[in-house]
């Protein structure tokens, strides 16, 4: 969702923790609503993450296009979509985003530029070169965004699009959420080399980023941005954070990875936190303010997963609409 | 339904697949596995769990994912004197490897005038029935059933799905198999003895008079079920699982029709141009003087798999449907 205060004000990092803030609460409310059984299917959680979706779309427009992978919530969410929606379609329910026909993992809505989530690891990168071509071919200065994981540099697809891309300076940013796993493996195992090699070795600017710290992230992607709009072609970030969560709600045990280690990126790298931290010393924002919005944030979502369940379930005769346009 | 000979234990059928895997792997030291989560997690539907702890990273491997590239693996390591298994995790994911399986894996042997052959096993799943929404859903073995070259199976019960397996590893062609993920958890009686089941032999899970229902995979037991109700109002069904898709075993599906002098296919695959199509005129074609009316098919809907539970149930058959069709097809002239 474009943020139109500056940088400089206290009112942009406080859009943009609150922002932040209803993702976490939404994925909580979601987890809890799963783990009750009101949310059928497989569902991944955000929680960890939120600087890298909030801090990308924060220096994107409305009419900017993001592409976005089976942990999509967060990425729907900060480009601006509605959070009684997206409970409503997670549902199943005739009102959500898709009208129950996609779920969790497909949520798309074209009136805020998400040209959906996608249960194909490494599908949001192939397509961001068309969204970036097309908007080249159109004459508008839109820019493609392309959210995905460590575990899509697997891909080949994403090669082909990065070629394609830089080959045709197509306005494109690659961000790449390196939270060091691919369902239960660890990346160490999987990747060979540098990750940033990979784009660079098609001539694409890429930078490491601590996607951890918002500020960071939309400061870098901002440029990056700029720069797509401006013509010159990709860029590549690698946004290094963490899902606190299991890969999906059901992975609770986590036999893959430390409790400490979990522990210790909670404690000291939480993007919320850090964030609340910085706006005290830089702006003297007391955490009475930020426990306020919080609260408020934590009411609306809370309503708006109440109201979603009582939303209808399609009609029956959906099921054969939308196979052909 | 064939019984078991020997010692019988009930199974699971995640377990019958890991025992025909760790069997093979044990007679066979070119037998290795390869596939996204399946060493320390045992994949993802916890069916190998200490796979790679008794055979070794280098004979379990946990692959990038990449799909393409690890079918690409398995083509080159099985013409070079290796047995992989290439486990690709949800049937929606083998369009990746359909290069690989179309245009290699399928047609090597042919192409080199039968010097090279690629002993390959890929390993995936089908089916709907879990909200998993479009892309985690499909099945699309009649795809690979399509390409000549190709071996398919579809195992329906755990000991179909231990037998056809180990077949299928020491088989000298490129075999899928499609495992349906509901399954995994269901038991069923498998024998303690060494077995195979050969890939292309059907079997009649329930002898009848009256109908011939064909039925795949997951199908099987709901036609099953089907048919007790049938019986409740005087009709005894045959249901016959074809067990394989290529090699077809054309003759029990043929004579079983020739029998009951009605036929209808159950599959979840969708039905245009799919599984359901194929078996029907195959029937019709070798039983056409013998029947008292059209062979039916029920397949899956014409359409992507939706999310909502209240959508995606309307679009698989189902016991209701499959004893619906059977009545109204026993009851035509
Ligand atoms: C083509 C494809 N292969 C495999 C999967 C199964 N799968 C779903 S998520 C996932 C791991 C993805 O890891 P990563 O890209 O790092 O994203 P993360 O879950 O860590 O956010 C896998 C293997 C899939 N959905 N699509
Ligand atoms: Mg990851």
């Amino acid at each position: 969702m474009s943020v139109m205060t500056s940088s400089q004000d206290v009112e942009h990092w406080l859009y943009l923790y609150e922002q932040m803030y209803r993702i976490r609460c939404f994925e909580e409310v979601s987890d809890n609503l799963y783990t009750r059984g009101l949310i059928p299917g497989i569902t991944h959680l955000y929680i960890g993450e939120e600087a890298v979706a909030v801090g990308v779309c924060s220096v994107l427009r409305d009419d900017d296009w993001i592409t976005s992978t089976h942990r999509g919530h967060g990425h729907c969410l900060a480009k601006g979509a509605d959070v009684g929606r997206m409970f409503a379609e997670l549902m199943g329910r005739a009102t959500g985003y898709c009208g129950g026909k996609g779920g969790s993992m497909h949520i798309a809505d074209q009136d805020t530029g998400n040209l959906g989530a996608n249960g194909i690891v490494g599908g949001s990168t192939a397509i961001v070169a068309g969204a970036g071509l097309s908007a080249k071919l159109r004459g508008t200065d839109e820019v493609a965004v392309a959210f995905f994981g460590d575990g899509a540099l697997g891909q080949g697809q994403l090669y082909e699009s990065m070629n394609m891309a830089a080959l045709w300076k197509l306005p494109v940013l690659y961000v790449c959420e390196n939270n060091h796993y691919g369902e239960y493996t660890p990346n160490d195992q999987t990747i060979a080399g540098e990750i940033l090699d990979r784009a660079r070795a098609f001539g694409i600017p890429s930078r490491e980023v601590d996607g951890q710290d918002i500020r960071e992230v939309s400061r870098v992607a901002g440029e990056a941005v700029a720069a797509a709009r401006r013509g010159d072609g990709p860029s590549f970030l690698q946004c290094t954070t963490y899902r606190y969560r299991g890969h999906h709600v059901g992975d609770v045990d986590r036999p893959y990875r430390t409790q400490a280690e979990e522990e210790e990126w909670q404690a000291t790298r939480d993007p919320l936190r850090n964030l609340a931290a910085w706006l005290e010393t830089e702006f003297d924002v007391g955490s009475e303010v930020v426990e306020q919005l919080e609260a408020e944030v934590r009411t609306a979502v809370d309503d708006s997963a109440a109201k979603a369940l009582e939303e209808p379930i399609p009609e029956a005769s959906e099921v054969t609409t939308h196979v052909y346009a | 339904m064939s019984t078991p000979n020997g010692t019988v234990r009930e199974i699971t059928y995640g377990e019958a697949v890991r025992e025909a895997i760790v069997e093979e792997m044990r007679r066979d030291p070119t037998v290795f596995m390869i596939g996204e989560d399946i060493g320390a997690a045992g994949n993802v539907f916890k069916i190998l769990t200490g796979l790679q702890a008794e055979f070794g990273a280098d004979r379990v491997i946990d692959s990038p994912i990449s799909e393409s590239g690890i079918a690409g693996i398995g083509v080159g390591a099985a013409m070079t004197g290796m047995r992989p298994i290439v486990e690709i995790m949800f049937g929606d994911f083998t369009t990746f490897v359909m290069d690989q399986m179309t245009n290699q894996a399928a047609k090597t042997h042919y192409m080199s005038g039968g010097k090279l052959r690629v002993p390959m096993v890929l390993r995936t799943t089908m089916g709907a029935g879990r909200a998993s929404a479009a892309q985690h859903s499909q099945s699309l073995h009649a795809w690979l059933s399509h390409v000549p070259g190709m071996k398919v199976a579809l195992p329906a019960t755990p000991r179909d799905a231990k037998g056809l397996l180990k077949s299928a590893i020491r088989d000298d062609n490129p075999v899928a198999i499609f495992e349906d993920k509901m399954m995994y958890s269901v038991t069923g009686p498998v024998e303690e003895e060494e077995f195979l089941i050969p890939l292309g032999q059907a079997e009649i899970k329930r002898p009848g008079r009256d109908i011939t229902i064909v039925a795949t995979s997951s199908m099987v037991q709901e036609t099953l079920t089907a048919a007790e109700r049938l019986a409740g109002i005087g009709l005894e069904a045959e249901v016959v699982d074809p067990r394989t898709m290529v090699p077809l075993d054309t003759d029990t599906l043929v004579e079983s029709a020739k029998r009951t002098s009605r036929a209808m296919v159950v599959d979840e695959g969708c039905e245009r141009y799919g599984v359901t199509g194929e078996l029907a005129s195959v029937i019709a074609d070798g039983a056409f003087y013998y029947l008292d009316a059209p062979v039916r098919r029920l397949g899956a809907m014409n359409v992507p798999v939706p999310f909502a539970p209240s959508l995606e149930e309307q679009t698989i058959p189902n016991a209701d449907g499959i004893f619906e069709t059977a009545r109204a097809l026993c009851s035509a002239a």
